[in-house]
């Protein structure tokens, strides 16, 4: 069975930061991605798979070309980590609201 | 409808900002955090020590009904203007992140509304992240805490 990648594995990586900020601009062919890194293309080649498997990038067949764009869907991941932390701070703060609102000298 | 309190995380940077905006004089607001009573009922946390002056260091704990602490953390005051803003440290004991550092801004909007502006800068990207998944074991925890509250009176019934 193959493991499904955590998002957070995928942006733990300095080159693929790069990569994902890279292809959020315009879709790029792996040649093209590869262009801009001192690595080898087997390298990046590694880093844009495990991107794909993490469902932040995806593949589009454009002629012979294929080209890498951000998956939308992949990249929500990280918004709903975000989700139960705003709760917290919403209920943390909904809390000072009302202690303060009663402790406001009228 | 827009949220009262807005985080935002950009996935490639260190950082966090939570905005929040409040029915309160920004006076009021302030005053949440400076004054120890206050903060350890909006915290839920014990306070063991707060020391509100430049320099001074503050460490709470939150602990469950059967005593055993939960959540701790500590940090240090940096420095401070009354009303307007607050820079510290905060560090957690349980999960060894390393420290971060606090921006609080404190802003009137008017007489009765305030908004704050907290931005919280991490080590790095990883560490940022590792913090945003920790409120789901807090959950748990705390969900696991009040089912044993639940058995406990439970028990006592039966």
């Amino acid at each position: 069975m193959e493991l499904r990648r955590d998002v957070f594995q995928a942006i733990a990586d300095p080159t693929r930061r790069m990569i994902i900020s890279m292809v959020a601009f315009q879709a790029m062919t792996p040649t093209a991605i590869a262009e801009n890194f001192d690595s080898s293309r087997q390298t990046i080649s590694k880093h844009i798979q495990i991107l794909t498997e993490c469902e932040i990038l995806e593949q589009e067949q454009k002629g012979r070309e294929i080209y890498y764009q951000l998956n939308p869907n992949g990249m929500k991941e990280i918004a709903q980590f975000i989700e139960p932390f705003r709760k917290l701070w919403d209920d943390r703060f909904n809390k000072l609201e009302s202690i303060m609102k009663k402790h406001r000298p009228k | 409808m827009e949220q009262k309190t807005q985080v935002f995380a950009k996935d490639t940077e260190q950082d966090l900002l939570i905005t929040r905006e409040f029915d309160l004089p920004v006076k009021t607001l302030f005053k949440a955090y400076i004054e120890k009573d206050l903060f350890e009922e909006w915290m839920g946390c014990d306070l063991l020590e707060f020391e509100f002056k430049e320099y001074g260091k503050y460490h709470f704990e939150k602990r469950n009904p059967k005593g055993d602490v939960i959540f701790s953390g500590k940090g240090a005051f940096h420095s401070f203007i009354p009303n307007e803003m607050i820079v510290r440290t905060f560090e957690m004991d349980v999960f060894s992140l390393p420290a971060q550092l606090e921006f609080l801004n404190f802003e009137t909007i008017t007489n009765e509304t305030s908004k704050l502006t907290m931005h919280i800068i991490f080590k790095s990207v990883d560490i940022r992240n590792e913090l945003l998944k920790k409120p789901f074991v807090q959950g748990l925890n705390m969900a696991h805490n009040r089912l044993q509250d639940i058995a406990s009176k439970l028990n006592r019934i039966l």
